[in-house]
This record gives C-alpha cells, structure tokens and sequence, in this order.
C-alpha cells in the first residue's frame, strides 16, 4: 500500500493529526479483532430486549388462569407449582415464543427490503409477499380443506413463489429501488383479487376459516408452529444479520458498492431470499400480520438515529411490537379478545398514511 | 511503447451495453503515477470506458488488466483494495455522518470480526484532513453544499487507500469555483500522494491545465493521447468535437486554452464544407 501522508494542508495550521473525538467507537480484543459499536444503538438493543423480557412476563402470567409476574419468572426457573408448570409451559410459552419469533422475522426482513430498495415503503406487506402468502394458505384452506399444518406449508410456498416472480419481474441489470416497490404494489394488487376470488369460491366454513386466517393470529400457537419457525430463524437471522454490512454500502447505490467491493447482485439476492423466507414462515405461524415489517424498521432507526434501517434493532423492535400488540389484542377490549392481526392492521392503516404524507412532503413519492 | 506493463490497461476490449456496442476492439493503458484525463463528446463512450477499467461493466471481448491479472476473475475485495472510483452519483444514506461516510471506504480492509482497527481510524481522520472536512466530521452529509458533499465523496475513495482512484465526472452540478477546488485538490493528491488518478471531464481546458495524460475518445475509439501540451491542437478538437477553434497558451498556466471561433466564422466555415459533406 502506499504509505499516505497526512497532507498538512496549508490553511489550516491548526488542525492536528489526531482530533480528540473518534468518528467511530470499537471494542478490540488482543488479537486484532475489533467490532465496531454504535452506543446510541447498543443502548436501544439493550432496552428493547428489557421491554420484550417484560411484555412476555405478562403475557404468560395473563389469562384465564392469572399468574403474577413473580411466580412466572419463579416457574420459568422450574420452581412453580405444577398446575403453573403446565400452563407455561404447555399453553403460553410457545404462543409467546412464535411472537417474539415473528415480530423478529418480520422486522428483519422489513429492514432488508426497506435497504434494498433504499424506500420505506418497500417492506414486505406492501409490495406483495404477504398477499402471496394469503394466497397460498388460502389455495390450501379452500381447494384442498387441508391440515393447520398444510395451510402453513401454503402460505410458505405461496410467499416464496411470490419472492421469486417479484424478483425476476424487477430484475432489469439488477433489482433498483423503485422498479422493485411498483412491480410489488402491481403484484399485490393482482393478487388480492386472486385472494377475493378464493373467497368467493369458498365453501361457507373454509371461507370463515380462511378470513380467521387472513387476519393474523397468535391464537393456540404451541411448540409444533414453533419448532420450524425456530430452525428457520436460528439459520437466517444470523445470516441476514452477517450480510449487514455490505447491505449498508449497498444503500449508497450499486456503483458505490461495487467500487468498495461488495459483490453486488450475490449480497442483494442472498440478503432478498432470506427476507422473503423469514416472512413466509413468519406468515406460516401466524398467518399474515401486517405493519410489522413496515414500521418496526423505521421505529428501530428512529430511536437508535443510525442512518438507514439497522437489521438487529428492526428485529428485536419487531418482536417488541408484536408483543405488545398481543397483549393489547388480549386485554384492551376487555372480555373480547380480538386476533393481533386487528390491532396491527389498525394501528399500521395510520402508520401508513402518516409515512404516505411525510414521504410524500420530502419529495420521495 | 512502454518497456514495462503499466498497473491499469484495457486490451482490445468490446463494450456493449445489452445488444449495443459502444466501444470495439479498444486498447489504452493508463500511465503510473499520471493524472490521467479522458475527454470525448456526450455519448462518446468515455464514462463507458471508465466504467470498464473500473470492472463495473464486463468487456464482452478482451479483458481489463490489474498488475497483469484480468480484473474480472480478481475477488472485488482486493481490487478494491487496489482500485477505488468515485461514481457519478452515490446516494448518501439519510441522516449519516460525514464521519460515518468517509469510514465506509475502509470497507474492503474490514471483515466481520475485524471492523475496526486503529490504522482504519487514523486513515479516515487523515483522509478528512486531506480533502478539508476535518471540520465537519460531524455533520450530516445532507446538510452540506454540493461542493463540501463531492470533498466528502472523495474523502470516502482516499480512505480506501487505493493506489488506483477513478473519478466519473467529478466536477458535474458543481459550479465553477468548486470545479477548481476539485480539481486542484485531484492535483495534490496526485502530486503528494504519488497516486494514479484517471477521471472523466467535460471540460477540455480544465482537462488541459491539470491532467498529465490526455485521451481523446470519439465515437468508441482513441483519436489521440498523450500530454496536453502535445495532443490539445486545433486540428484535434474539430476532429474529436467537430468544433472549429483556435488552441492558444492559458495566460495562467501556459497550458492549452481553447478557444471557440466565433459564431460567423463557424457558419461561413460549415457553409463552405456543406456541398462536400
């Protein structure tokens, strides 16, 4: 390399080599291993991992059989009684679980779709996995009257399908930001219509098991939709989360990219496959949830205020959310529980107005 | 010509984007240590060329060489180690730091478990330093003039520490005063730094007076290349730009300096070459 001097520039005398103030903090091991730290960030991962540590505690202690937060924690360290143990660990563990494991699928891909095409709007609910999932689940529900675990295995199918014909539509010389957001709202427009036919062609209860479906529910989630789930998530959130950095060089444009570099096209497409497969099988547990992946990336980037969307905050901020929405569709209401798919859809509906108006005022859309 | 292979050459390479070529049979090999300059008419093919030598656009014939190596089978990472360019349009992400920025040049010298080392630290403060925004280190790139954003830009190619720096029309939406500043600051680096610069410019007496290397590109093809002082003649400018004109030496510089004829002189030319033509 070439050996380059600080060229003391001659109008300024004053500055020193060195400034005081690092333009970036890191930890370093003797090694010569260094990880670099965000504190801002640190600190928000930190207390989104307390509010979601709290919102399960009170989930799994709230129902029809109460339990107080301290015997939770007690019977989550084995020391609860066994009518206690049951309920935990039978009833209300898992369906805590597939939340914390949905919310964080879905924050996680939001963010990758959201980078990827450098827009908030471009998260998975908006530009068409999430109808392709529905129409999956739904192929399966009313043409075939299949098992809970063949709907699942529908919506997976149906939202990969989904991933690959946006994918291949987009693709002109690489996939760019805004071709990838038309082609998805076109792609989600048609096929909610395939979805309204579905409906129509419905017999009366595969059609009332269909829109239980669509709404996106957490409802009697046990250890069977949480095993795949698990596998998938212990497999590709450490991926997506290990391609994170060449994901941010790619935010300042292809060229960019390429000229400090990134292997463009591999990183986008490995980084899209992993999001859309994260989403189904986040659809596949819990049906199609909408707003989470839209919001808790642009949640997750205002509160750590790093520029772009952060891969590990839109998770754990997406698990946060769709905590709390849970608990909140369980509670709210009072006797009335409502599918946490009410609360998001609602709660996302003024999300998306508001991000339509300011996106719309900064001149973006 | 040259005893020696230099470190960055193009041979015979065809350039096509999709199904048209713009560039056939293309040879040029861009001098060590020079500043060196391509200049064409719009469409000519010189971004084109550059984004070839840049191995952002694949030759569908011959190959682009790095130290001897077709730079296509090389891994990006190291030749991004050795080859930076600065694009034509970058995005800066919203709300990033100047600071934040410049550190992402360091990119191809990281990994996952080695993000950041001391030498990256010092590197981007003395590459801020080098381009003169030490200053604003923390300061949000969007809240900058469009000059201070093209200095950052550049402070972001220094920090990757490459020998080779390409520069896709570096002084274009600036207005004059930042062209110079630009352009001067390319010269220093150049000149202290001992790095090789290639960039694209549009305008033929700024090219004149900074580059040490000229190459005049028409139609896909070298017209002539070589030192301003030698290549930048009448003759020369009305056969790369068809316009009709007169070189005398830049009262500053000594340099070339182009001068347009006047308009009648160009209609009573054009008139008398149209029955040829």
């Amino acid at each position: 390399m070439t050996a380059t001097q600080p060229s003391p520039a001659p109008e300024a005398p004053a500055r020193r080599p060195a400034p005081s103030t690092r333009t970036v903090k890191a930890v370093r091991t003797a090694g010569g291993l260094s990880l670099r730290i965000e504190p801002r960030a640190a600190l928000s991962a930190l207390l989104l991992l307390a509010v979601i540590l709290a919102v399960s505690v009170v989930l799994i202690g709230s129902g029809d059989f109460p339990i107080a937060p301290a015997d939770v924690v007690a019977t989550l360290l084995g020391n609860g009684t066994a009518a206690q143990e049951f309920v935990v660990q039978h009833l209300r563990m898992p369906r805590v679980l597939v939340a914390i494991l949905v919310g964080a699928a879905l924050g996680i891909s939001g963010a990758v779709f959201q980078s990827v095409s450098r827009n908030p709007l471009g998260s998975p609910d908006v530009i068409g996995f999430g109808q392709g999932a529905t129409v999956g689940a739904l192929t399966v529900i009313v043409l075939f009257q299949g098992s809970a675990a063949d709907v699942a295995g529908g919506a997976a199918v149906g939202g990969l399908v989904t991933g690959a014909a946006i994918y291949l539509l987009a693709w002109k010389r690489g996939v760019h930001g805004f071709r990838l957001v038309l082609i998805g709202i076109g792609v989600a427009a048609i096929l909610t219509a395939v979805i309204h036919y579905l409906l129509t062609m419905a017999k009366l209860e595969d059609a009332t098991r269909a829109v239980v479906w669509m709404t996106g529910s957490l409802d009697g989630r046990d250890w069977a939709e949480f095993r795949p789930l698990l596998n998938v998530c212990a497999v590709l959130i450490p991926l997506v989360l290990a391609l994170g950095r060449p994901l941010r060089m790619l935010e300042m444009g292809d060229d960019a990219a390429y000229a400090l570099g990134v292997r463009v096209e591999r990183t986008r497409i490995v980084l899209m496959a992993s999001a859309v497969v994260l989403v189904s099988v986040a659809a596949a547990a819990a049906g199609p949830i909408t707003f989470v992946a839209l919001s808790a990336p642009q949640l997750a980037r205002r509160l750590t205020r790093s520029p772009g969307p952060g891969l590990g905050a839109s998770a754990l901020m997406g698990a946060a959310l769709l905590l709390v929405a849970d608990w909140t569709a369980s509670n709210a209401f009072g006797e009335r529980e409502l599918p946490v798919g009410v609360v998001t859809g609602v709660v996302g509906g003024v999300y998306l107005l508001w991000l339509l108006v300011t996106e719309r005022k900064a001149g973006r859309i | 010509m040259q005893s020696r292979r230099q470190r960055l050459s193009a041979e015979s390479v065809t350039l096509s984007y999709d199904q048209r070529v713009i560039a056939r049979d293309l040879s040029v090999e861009i001098p060590d240590n020079s500043f060196t300059v391509i200049v064409g008419p719009n469409a000519c093919g010189k971004s084109t060329l550059l984004r070839a030598l840049s191995r952002m656009l694949k030759p569908t014939q011959g190959q682009v060489l790095l130290d001897g190596q077709a730079i296509h089978t090389m891994p990006a990472k190291k030749v991004a180690k050795t080859l930076g360019l600065l694009p034509q349009s970058s995005i800066a992400p919203d709300g990033i730091t100047v600071a934040d920025l410049v550190a992402r040049g360091r990119y191809p010298h990281q990994g996952l478990l080695r993000q950041w080392s001391p030498e990256d630290e010092r590197i981007v403060q003395e590459s801020m330093a080098a381009t003169g925004v030490g200053e604003l280190g923390e300061r949000y790139v969007d809240e900058l003039s469009g000059g201070q954003r093209q200095r950052v830009w550049i402070a972001m190619a220094l920090a990757q520490q490459t020998p080779l720096l390409l520069l896709d029309e570096p002084t274009t939406f600036l207005d004059i005063q930042h062209q110079i500043d630009v352009l001067d600051l390319c010269a220093e680096l150049h000149e202290t730094q001992g790095r090789t610069l290639v960039a694209v410019l549009h305008d033929l007496n700024h090219a004149a007076r900074y580059a040490t290397h000229l190459i005049a590109v028409r139609d896909g093809e070298i017209v002539a290349e070589g030192p301003p002082s030698e290549v930048v003649t009448a003759e020369l400018v009305e056969r790369v730009f068809g316009l009709r004109c007169q070189v005398i030496a830049d009262p500053e510089t000594a340099t070339p300096l182009v001068v347009p004829a006047a308009r009648e002189a160009r209609a009573k030319a054009g008139a008398a070459r149209m029955p040829a033509s």
